[in-house]
C-alpha cells in the first residue's frame, strides 16, 4: 500500500465513521463533536486532492464557523440544565432502506461510468490562482456571494428579533 | 492507487448518512447537520472532478461557493429554528404544524 492509499483509508474511514456517528448518536452534543470529526476528516480529503486552499477554508468556515452556530442551536433549544439532549428518531427502517438503496445505486454509477482522466499531475499550490479567478472570471458570482451574505446576515437578525406586539 | 472512484464512493457515503439524518431525525438541529454533511459530500466530488477529470481550478472554486452558501444557510436555518422554539417550546420538526388545516 502506497503512502498515498493509506492517508486516503485513514481520512475516508474518519470522515465516514464520525459522520455515521452523527447520524445514529442519541445525544446531540455527541452528534455535534462527531460533525467535527467529519469536518476534519474532509478536510484531510482536500489536502489529498491538491486543494490546499479550500481545506483551509473547510476548517475556517465548518469548524470555526458553522460548527460553533450548530453548538448554539443546540444550547439555545433546550432547556439550560437539562442534561437529556436526545434526538429523537422517527420512521428509521424506511429511511434506511431508502439510503441503502441510493447508495448503491450512487456506487454502481460512479465504479461503471468511464470518466474522463487526465492522469497524474503534481499538485501546485492554489491559493494564489484561486485569487486571480475570483477577480476575474468569476467576479460577478463572487459579488453575489458576499450580497447573498449580507441579506443573510440582515434576515437571520430580522427573523429571530422579538417582536413588540408579541 | 487511489483513483476518482475511491472519492465518489466516499462521498456517496456521506451523501447516503446525511439523507438519513434528514430523513428520520425529529431534531431540527439534527437535520441541519444532515444537510451539512450532504454539502460536504458534494464538495469532495467537486474537488476530486476537479483534480482528476477537469485538470483546473473550477471544481474548487464551485467548492468555496458551495461553503459561503452553506454558512448564509445555517445562519437563516437557525434563526428559524430560534423562532420555532420561541413559539411551541420545541425543537421537533414534526410538532410544526401551526399551518395545519
Amino acid at each position: 500500500m502506497t503512502p498515498e492509499a493509506a492517508i486516503f483509508w485513514v481520512f475516508a474511514g474518519i470522515s465516514v465513521a464520525s459522520a455515521a456517528v452523527v447520524v445514529l448518536a442519541r445525544s446531540l452534543i455527541y452528534s455535534a463533536f462527531a460533525l467535527l470529526f467529519t469536518f476534519f476528516g474532509v478536510a484531510g480529503l482536500y489536502v489529498l486532492l491538491g486543494a490546499d486552499f479550500l481545506a483551509a477554508t473547510q476548517l475556517l468556515v465548518y469548524v470555526g464557523g458553522i460548527l460553533v452556530l450548530l453548538l448554539f442551536g443546540v444550547m439555545l433549544t433546550h432547556k439550560l440544565y437539562d442534561l437529556d439532549l436526545r434526538s429523537e428518531v422517527t420512521q428509521f427502517l424506511p429511511g434506511l432502506i431508502v439510503t441503502a438503496g441510493l447508495f448503491v445505486i450512487l456506487c454502481a454509477t460512479a465504479l461503471r461510468t468511464p470518466w474522463a482522466s487526465i492522469g497524474e499531475r503534481a499538485p501546485s499550490p492554489t491559493t494564489a490562482e484561486i485569487g486571480r479567478l475570483f477577480m476575474g472570471r468569476y467576479l460577478l458570482p463572487f459579488e453575489a456571494a458576499s450580497l447573498l451574505l449580507l441579506v443573510a446576515l440582515i434576515g437571520a437578525a430580522m427573523i429571530v428579533r422579538r417582536r413588540k406586539d408579541a | 492507487m487511489i483513483t476518482l472512484q475511491h472519492y465518489l464512493v466516499v462521498s456517496a457515503a456521506l451523501f447516503c448518512l446525511g439523507l438519513l439524518a434528514v430523513l428520520t431525525r425529529r431534531n431540527a438541529v439534527n437535520v441541519l447537520m444532515g444537510i451539512e454533511l450532504i454539502l460536504n459530500s458534494a464538495n469532495v466530488n467537486l474537488a476530486a472532478f476537479s483534480r482528476y477529470a477537469a485538470g483546473n481550478l473550477d471544481g474548487q472554486l464551485f467548492a468555496v461557493f458551495v461553503i459561503v452558501i452553506a454558512a448564509a444557510e445555517v445562519a437563516v436555518a437557525l434563526a428559524i429554528v430560534l423562532t420555532l422554539y420561541r413559539l411551541r417550546r420545541t425543537p421537533n420538526l414534526d410538532e410544526a404544524d401551526i399551518l395545519r388545516g
